[in-house]
C-alpha cells in the first residue's frame, strides 16, 4: 500500500467530517486577517446576527494600506480617507469581537505572512488560512496553508471549518545544490519557468529535494509564497530540524513539556517514503541561474545572461499574442537582452522577500557602493516591525542610507500599491515582490521580478546585472 | 445568495490567457469595505483609457473602444467567454463581486484558477469547465454571430447554443447543490455544529499548543 504524503497527513490530521458529496469539513487551527479582505465577512457575521467559533485561532494587523513613512502618526498618517476608514473597520472589528490585533503602531505590526512565523504563530502541522493568496508562505512549515475568499473568512469565523475537495499531490523536486549567489527566489521563479502559472492547478505543491531541503525557513518561506503563482493554492516544505529550531523560543510556541510533545508530533509531517504523487516535475539546482520576470505572468521568466524572447517563434498564436501583447505592454523589444533593461524603481520588500536574511542579502551586495544616479528611487521595505529592529541593530538600515535607498516602515507597499508607493506609467521596476501582472504596482507600471539581491545588484547598476559578478 | 438554476443570455467573448484577478478589478477598488458597486470599475485598466479612481463618476470617463465590453453588440453580455487560467493571482473575492455586479451570472473557460473558481459559487456566479476545443467553437460562433445567446441548465449541467447543440459540464455536488438552492453554506456547516464541537475538544487534547496562545 502506498504511503501518505505530507498533505495527505495534514488533510487527514485535520478532517472534522467527509460528506457524501465528496466535499469534507477541515477544521482550521490558525486564522490570519488583515483590512481589506475581512471587513465585509465581520459585517456578514453582524448581519447574521453570528460570533466567532472560537476568538483565539484569530490573529489580525493591517498591511495593505498602510503608509511606510511617518508611522508615529498612527492611522492620522494614512492620507488616503477610503484606506484609513478600511484600517479603522479592522480595528473595530477587532475591538468588538475580541480579536488580538497588532494595530499599526504596535511593534510587531507588519505584513501578515511574515508577522505569523515570526510570532510562532505559524506552527507546524497547522492548518492555516487567511484571505490572501500568499497563504502559501505557511506551509514552509509543513502546513496545510492557503488563501481563500471573503465569504470563507466569514465562514471561518463562524465555524472554524472551510468545505474543501481533496486536491492532488504534486512533488516539485530541486536536486543538488543551487549555486553561489542563486537563491530562494530565482528558484521558485524557475520552478514557475519551469511548470507554467497554471501548473500547479488542483494541486498541493510539496517542495523537495536536497537543494530545497538546505534551505533556511525564510528560503522556505520564499519559495512557498510563490506556489500560488504557479496555480497551486497550497506549498510546502516539509518538517525537519531546520523547522523546529526556527519555531523554537517564539511568543506564540509552546515551551516545557508541551513543548517536547509538540516537536514530536511535528516530525511526523513528511511524506512517507513509499508516497506516490498525481504530478512530480524534477529540476538541477546547479542548473539554475539567477532570474528575471520579462512579461505580465510570473511565467515570464529567464536568466540573467538571456534574452527577452521572439514572439515571431511562436507557433501557438493564442501563446503568440501573449508575447506580443506582453512585451507592448513592458516596453520591450523581441531578443532584447535582459542586462540592457533599464530601471527606474526598485523595491525590495513583500512577503516574498522582506524578511531579516533578504535585507542581509541586499545589504552585502550594496555596502560601499551608491545606487546608480538614473534611478528615480530605490527603497527597502521590512516585513514587519521586527525585523525592521533587528535591521538597524545589525546597522543594515545605514548601509542602505549611505548606498542611496530608502529605508521605510513595514507593510506590503509597492507590492501591490494600496498606499501611497507606486509605480508611475512606464516606469520599470526591479522588485523582489511575487507579481508582475500588467499595473500590478501602479497603472501601467512595468515589474520585473527578481531576487533581493539582484534587485539590490540593478540599484547600483541602474539596469539588470548578474549578481555574481559583483559578489566576487 | 442568489440562487442559480437556468440562465439564458447574451456571450462576451474575452479572448485573453491568464486574465488575473488584479485585472478584473484593480487593488485601488479593493479600499470599500462593501460587497456592491464594483461593476464599473470592472477590467477597469483595458475598459477605460485613464486610470481610474475609487468614487469617481466612470460614465464621464474616456472608453478604450476596442475593448470587448464596449463593443455596442456585447452591451447586456451576462455570459463571459474566456480562456485558459481565467482569476488567477490574488484571492480577492471583489474580482466576483465585480463580474457579477456588472451583470454576469455564468463564466466559460477551458480552465479557471482555484481559489477564483471557488468564490464565483458563494455569489451565484457560475464558473463552467468546458474542452478547450468547445470553448474554441463557442468563441468562433459568438464572434460570427451578433447577439449569439447560451442557455445554461445547472440542474441537467448544460450548455445549450442557438443551434441547440449542447455541451455536459462538471460541477462538484456541494456547490451545485448550495447554487440550485440559494444556500448559505455557513448555515449548512452549522448544521454539523456538534460534530466540529466534538473534533474541537479532542484536538485541544492532543495537540493543547495550539489553544489559548496570545490571548
Amino acid at each position: 500500500m502506498a504511503g501518505k504524503t505530507l498533505y495527505d497527513k495534514l488533510w487527514d490530521d485535520h478532517l472534522v467530517k467527509q460528506r457524501d458529496d465528496g466535499s469534507a469539513l477541515i477544521y482550521i487551527d490558525r486564522h490570519l486577517l488583515h483590512e481589506v479582505t475581512s471587513p465585509q465577512a465581520f459585517e456578514g457575521l453582524r448581519l447574521a446576527n453570528r460570533k466567532p467559533w472560537r476568538i483565539d485561532a484569530n490573529l489580525a494587523t493591517p498591511d495593505h494600506n498602510v503608509p511606510t513613512t511617518d508611522r508615529a502618526m498612527g492611522i492620522d498618517g494614512i492620507v488616503d480617507p477610503v484606506s484609513r476608514i478600511q484600517v479603522e473597520t479592522l480595528d473595530s472589528n477587532c475591538d468588538e469581537f475580541g480579536i488580538l490585533e497588532f494595530k499599526i503602531k504596535d511593534q510587531r505590526q507588519g505584513i501578515v505572512h511574515v508577522i505569523g512565523p515570526e510570532q510562532g504563530a505559524t506552527l507546524p502541522g497547522m492548518t492555516i488560512v487567511c484571505g490572501d493568496s500568499h497563504t502559501t508562505t505557511h506551509g514552509a512549515f509543513g502546513c496545510l496553508a492557503h488563501g481563500i475568499g471573503t465569504s470563507e473568512v466569514e465562514h471561518v469565523l463562524a465555524t472554524q471549518c472551510l468545505v474543501q475537495q481533496k486536491m492532488k499531490n504534486m512533488l516539485v523536486k530541486v536536486n543538488g545544490q543551487l549555486g553561489k549567489g542563486v537563491t530562494a527566489k530565482d528558484a521558485v521563479l524557475a520552478i514557475i519557468g519551469e511548470i507554467g502559472t497554471a501548473g500547479g492547478s488542483g494541486h498541493a505543491i510539496e517542495f523537495g529535494g536536497e537543494a530545497i531541503q538546505s534551505l533556511s525557513m525564510e528560503g522556505r518561506m520564499t519559495v512557498c509564497n510563490m506556489a500560488i503563482e504557479a496555480g497551486a493554492r497550497v506549498g510546502m516544505v516539509a518538517v525537519d530540524g531546520t523547522t523546529i529550531d526556527y519555531v523554537k523560543g517564539r511568543p506564540f510556541s509552546p515551551t516545557g513539556e508541551a513543548w517536547d510533545a509538540a516537536a514530536a508530533h511535528w516530525r511526523t509531517f513528511h511524506s512517507d517514503l513509499n508516497a506516490e504523487f498525481d504530478k512530480v516535475v524534477e529540476l538541477e539546482g546547479a542548473d539554475i541561474q539567477p532570474q528575471v520576470s520579462w512579461g505580465t505572468s510570473p511565467e515570464m521568466v529567464a536568466n540573467v545572461a538571456g534574452q527577452v524572447p521572439d514572439p515571431a517563434k511562436e507557433t501557438d498564436l493564442i501563446k503568440r499574442e501573449g508575447l506580443e501583447r506582453a512585451l507592448k505592454y513592458m516596453g520591450l523589444l523581441p531578443n532584447q537582452l535582459i542586462t540592457d533593461i533599464k530601471l527606474d524603481r526598485i523595491f525590495i520588500g513583500s512577503c516574498t522577500n522582506s524578511r531579516i536574511e533578504d535585507l542581509r542579502e541586499a545589504a552585502l551586495v550594496v555596502k560601499g557602493r551608491k545606487v546608480a544616479g538614473s534611478l528615480k528611487q530605490a527603497m527597502v521595505v521590512p516585513g514587519s516591525g521586527l525585523v525592521k529592529l533587528q535591521a538597524e541593530a545589525e546597522g543594515l538600515d545605514k548601509i542602505f542610507l549611505e548606498a542611496g535607498l530608502e529605508w521605510r516602515d513595514p507593510g506590503c507597499s509597492m507590492c501591490l500599491a494600496m498606499n501611497a508607493d507606486k509605480l508611475g506609467q512606464g516606469e520599470h521596476c526591479a522588485s523582489t515582490s511575487n507579481r508582475n501582472f500588467e499595473g500590478r504596482q501602479g497603472f501601467g507600471g512595468r515589474t520585473h521580478l527578481v531576487s533581493p539581491a539582484m534587485a539590490a545588484a540593478a540599484a547600483i547598476a541602474g539596469h539588470f546585472v548578474d549578481v555574481r559578478e559583483m559578489l566576487n | 445568495m442568489r440562487a442559480f438554476t437556468q440562465h439564458q443570455g447574451l456571450v462576451a467573448p474575452m479572448d485573453r490567457s491568464n486574465v488575473d484577478t488584479d485585472m478584473i478589478i484593480p487593488k485601488q477598488f479593493l479600499k470599500s469595505i462593501k460587497r456592491t458597486g464594483f461593476g464599473p470599475n470592472l477590467f477597469d485598466a483595458l475598459r477605460y483609457l485613464d486610470e481610474g479612481q475609487p468614487g469617481q463618476d466612470s460614465s464621464q470617463r474616456p472608453l478604450n473602444t476596442d475593448f470587448v465590453l464596449n463593443q455596442k453588440r456585447y452591451s447586456g453580455a451576462s455570459v463571459l467567454l474566456a480562456r485558459t487560467n481565467f482569476g488567477c493571482g490574488s484571492s480577492r473575492e471583489h474580482a466576483p463581486w465585480a463580474l457579477e455586479d456588472f451583470g454576469f451570472r455564468v463564466i466559460i473557460a477551458p480552465s479557471f484558477a482555484d481559489i477564483f473558481y471557488n468564490n464565483c459559487f458563494k455569489n451565484g456566479l457560475l464558473p463552467i469547465v468546458l474542452e478547450e476545443k468547445i470553448v474554441d467553437q463557442l468563441f468562433i460562433e459568438a464572434e460570427a454571430s451578433e447577439g449569439y445567446e447560451l442557455t445554461v441548465d445547472l440542474a441537467a449541467k448544460t450548455v445549450i447554443t442557438p443551434s441547440g447543440e449542447s455541451f455536459s459540464f462538471d460541477v462538484d455536488g456541494f456547490r451545485r447543490h448550495c447554487l440550485l438552492n440559494g444556500l448559505d453554506d455557513i448555515g449548512v456547516t452549522l448544521e454539523d455544529a456538534d460534530v466540529i464541537q466534538h473534533y474541537e475538544d479532542a484536538r485541544r487534547k492532543t495537540a493543547p499548543w495550539l489553544f489559548g496562545a496570545g490571548q
